[in-house]
């Protein structure tokens, strides 16, 4: 009998809740902010179904599916850079002793 | 680009963001993650680019829409005052969440863009999906909206609580799982629309009840809703990129918000289900007031601390609105002139979000190893000559540990009473968010600082 692609997808998810689990649990408690700027920035990844909603071809882009695709880029163009940059500058901040 | 081969790719940013997550277990390799980051964020830009294959005139739109955001992004990322970061963070969190929202309405309406079937007739299981990412996405942005507004101080931080609150919150959430098992029967859109509207209401509802200090947890349960919505929208996208994502945001969120409770010594359910103190205080506020405390002054604490071969900084939120960390550290290079050690003691809830002090004695150069969590810096304090409160107030509270009637015991907090001298920077003796009183004040250890934190740890490093 063959398998639904849906449990592969299940897979997945599951382990990478593991993953995610472990690799979270070793985060250095003084990156939490950082942390927490770096996943809302993965997050927008969600970009992906944005572009592919926005290009769904039609003779008009600028259908009602296709507009909701676009503002869904603009929302998360923001988050991308803004999540990235942030962190950036977050983590230019930590330092060493000076010796 | 064929489906394999741009899944593969997926896999591969998946993989760099776990790396990314990797990279934050120390400062050091942690910028080299941030680069793992973006580089799975382009990978998985320029393969969907390539697998829709549509070059024409949506595509311009599609880049300039794109910079547009990316320009608002940057602007706001390079502008924003470290101090504010609880609000950016809770701000982004909710554009996530309206992200996904969108991306689900757009698949709902088109469901042929995304091989989910045909409007009215959409694959059960992709229904399922998108609506359950569209429920999480609506709540994330409108529960993020309100923690912002609350963290903005645009909203009163004090929780907002009316009869039947709960009983209301659970019949909406029954409505939703109602409207999904109804829509997918029905595949209607008024059905899909009112899901959405519902989901906004409750994400709104679920987050007024919750007062200003335990913003911590709910940034962290908001980050970790994002991160369930989108992996939400990456099942229904069949997306591996996005599945992974949400999963490892989603799980990260929530170990976030336990390590929080856990600070608190509260359970998760009590900190949603709001308001803590608004019910207890007042009763022992009234027989302590004939207590005498110390006060001191600038030239005092000066003195003190000058001679001292020991200081352990303590600070808290009230630090970060007075944006007192840069005072602060001028105060303790003056004090390592003169032979001083000086460590910073941080609590896992001090601030607005956790490692938000952190992040602020970064910005004012502070070296990250001379701050300590908790556990590893709480038996210095008993060889230490003198503690700098500076902004903290419960979580030093000696009352956790000895009295069970108070609503704060068994939290842990910093054994700051066992310095030889505890020096207390704080406005008045108004007691903290718990609405408690805080017993270190009329310790004979104790010394009050009674003024604003930027200015008085100013006018201590004139004195030194």
């Amino acid at each position: 009998m063959e398998i639904d692609p849906f449990i592969f997808r299940l897979s997945i998810f599951i382990l990478s809740i593991f993953v995610g689990y472990y690799v979270v649990w070793s985060v250095t408690p003084s990156l939490h902010t950082p942390l927490m700027s770096v996943t809302n920035a993965i997050s927008s990844v969600i970009i992906v179904g944005a572009i592919i909603a926005a290009l769904a071809s039609s003779n008009n882009i600028f259908e009602i599916s296709n507009i909701f695709g676009f503002l869904a880029i603009i929302l998360a163009a923001v988050n991308i850079f803004g999540g990235f940059l942030v962190t950036q500058r977050m983590l230019q901040m930590y330092k060493k002793k000076k010796k | 680009m064929s489906a394999n081969l741009s899944a593969i790719f997926y896999l591969i940013s998946g993989i760099l963001f776990i790396l990314a997550l990797r990279g934050l277990s120390s400062p050091e390799t942690s910028r080299q993650g941030n680069y793992f980051g973006i580089a799975g964020m382009t990978i998985s830009i320029i393969v969907t680019f390539l697998s829709v294959g549509n070059f024409g005139p949506g595509f311009i739109y599609v880049l300039i829409f794109l910079l547009i955001g990316g320009a608002v992004g940057a602007f706001i990322a390079f502008r924003i005052p470290m101090t504010a970061m609880p609000e950016l963070v809770a701000g982004f969190h909710s554009l996530v969440g309206l992200a996904a929202v969108f991306v689900a309405v757009s698949a709902f309406l088109k469901p042929e863009a995304f091989n989910l079937g045909v409007v009215g007739q959409i694959k059960l299981a992709s229904l399922i999906e998108m609506s359950l990412g569209a429920a999480i996405g609506a709540i994330t942005f409108s529960g993020s909206i309100i923690a912002f507004l609350k963290l903005r101080g645009i909203m009163s931080g004090s929780p907002i609580t009316f009869k039947g609150q709960h009983y209301l919150n659970l019949l909406l959430g029954l409505t939703i799982i109602f409207l999904i098992y109804y829509l997918c029967n029905t595949q209607a859109s008024n059905v899909f629309w009112s899901l959405v509207l519902i989901s906004f209401i409750v994400g709104l509802l679920l987050i007024i009840p919750i007062g200003g200090a335990d913003m911590p947890v709910v940034i962290s349960m908001l980050n970790s809703y994002s991160g369930w919505a989108a992996a939400g929208i990456g099942f229904t996208l069949e997306n591996t990129a996005l599945i992974i994502t949400g999963a490892l945001v989603g799980s990260s969120g929530a170990i976030l918000s336990y390590i929080m409770c856990k600070g608190m010594n509260r359970s998760f359910f009590n900190v949603i289900l709001g308001g803590w103190g608004a019910n207890e205080e007042t009763s022992s506020s009234k027989d302590k007031e004939q207590k005498p405390v110390k006060n001191g002054n600038a030239d005092d604490a000066a003195f003190l601390m000058k001679n001292a071969s020991s200081v352990i900084i303590v600070p808290g939120y009230g630090m970060a609105v007075a944006q007192a960390q840069h005072a602060l550290r001028e105060m303790v290079d003056a004090l390592k002139k003169n032979g001083v050690k000086v460590s910073y003691a941080i609590h896992p809830v001090a601030g607005r979000m956790p490692g938000h002090m952190n992040v602020l004695l970064a910005e004012a150069n502070v070296p990250y190893d001379e701050v300590f969590e908790l556990e590893e810096i709480n038996n210095d304090f008993a060889n230490c000559d003198v503690a700098y409160v500076i902004g903290a107030n419960d979580v030093t509270n000696p009352v956790a540990k000895t009295d069970p009637q108070s609503p704060i015991y068994g939290m842990p907090v910093l054994d700051v009473e066992k310095s030889k001298s505890v020096l207390f920077v704080k406005r008045s003796l108004s007691p903290g968010y718990a609405g408690i009183d805080n017993d270190l004040f009329y310790r004979d250890n104790t010394l009050m600082l009674f003024s604003d934190a930027k200015k008085m740890t100013e006018e201590i490093v004139k004195n030194i």
